[in-house]
C-alpha cells in the first residue's frame, strides 16, 4: 500500500487496518514522522512540496526493494504533503514480517531511503518567515549503510 | 520538452516549468542541463553545485547520462527532505 495525499490520517487506524489483513505476520513495526516544534525553534507550520507522480514511482521501487531484501510479508508507506501544523503526522511506514528483526530492519531501510530519495521538500513557517529545510549529510550516510 | 522545477529552485526561478526546444546536439540529460544553464543565468547560478540535483525523466529518477527526446517531461530535483 502506498498513499501520497494531502489529507490528514490516523496512524493508529492505519496500523490496525493493515495488520488485520495479514494474520500470517508475527511482527509489525510502525514508524510515524510528526511535525516538530520546540521552544528554541518554534514553527507554526511545515509545508511539504511534492512531485506526486514521481513520489508514487520512487516509493514503489523502494518498497519493493525492502520487501525483497528483508523478506517482508507486506509494507505500507503513507506520506502527506501540503500544509501541516505541529503535532500532526507527516508520514507512516509499516512493515509486516514473520519475526521482529526483519520488520525493524525493513522499516529503517524504508525510512532511510524515503528521507533522501522520495521527492518531498519541507519548508518551515516561523515567526521570522518561511525557510526551506536543508538536506542533511547524515541522512545520506544513513541510506548508504544499506548499499 | 517540458522542464519542471521544484522547491527552492522553483522559487529562485519564479516559475514551476518551462517548455523548451533544445537543438539536436542535446542528446542526454547532462547535455540538456549544460544547454539550459547556458541560456538562463538564474538557473546557471542556482545550479552552481550541479551534482546535488537529481533528474527525472517521465516521472522516473534516472542517471544524468540518460538519452532524452522531445516528448519527455524532465524534472530538476533539489536535494530531497521528506520523511
Amino acid at each position: 500500500m502506498i498513499i501520497i495525499s494531502e489529507a490528514p490520517f490516523d496512524p493508529g487506524a492505519l496500523l490496525n487496518e493493515f495488520q488485520a489483513n495479514h494474520p500470517e505476520a508475527g511482527a509489525a513495526v510502525a514508524f510515524t514522522g510528526m511535525v516538530r516544534s520546540t521552544p528554541d525553534r518554534p514553527i507554526t507550520a511545515l509545508i511539504l512540496e511534492c512531485y506526486p507522480e514521481l513520489a508514487q514511482n520512487e516509493i514503489a521501487t523502494i518498497r519493493s526493494a525492502a520487501i525483497a531484501r528483508f523478506n517482508l510479508i507486506d509494507a505500507a508507506v503513507l506520506h502527506r504533503y501540503g500544509r501541516l501544523v505541529p503535532g500532526e503526522p507527516i508520514m507512516q511506514v509499516i512493515t509486516l514480517a514473520s519475526h521482529r528483526q526483519a520488520a525493524f530492519d525493513g522499516a529503517q531501510y524504508l525510512m532511510d531511503y524515503l528521507k533522501t530519495d522520495a521527492p518531498f521538500w519541507k519548508q518551515e513557517d516561523t515567526a521570522a518567515g518561511t525557510e526551506w529545510v536543508e538536506a542533511k549529510l547524515a541522512d545520506d550516510a544513513a541510506r548508504d549503510r544499506w548499499r | 520538452m517540458k522542464i519542471l522545477y521544484f522547491a527552492w529552485l522553483r522559487e529562485r526561478l519564479n516559475r514551476a516549468s518551462d517548455d523548451v526546444s533544445p537543438p539536436a546536439e542535446v542528446q542526454t540529460l547532462a547535455d540538456l542541463i549544460v544547454w539550459l544553464r547556458a541560456n538562463d543565468e538564474a538557473l546557471d547560478l542556482a545550479m552552481a553545485n550541479p551534482k546535488q540535483f537529481k533528474l527525472s525523466k517521465n516521472a522516473r529518477i534516472v542517471p544524468w547520462e540518460t538519452p532524452i527526446a522531445d516528448a519527455d517531461t524532465i524534472a530538476i530535483l533539489p536535494p530531497m527532505t521528506g520523511g
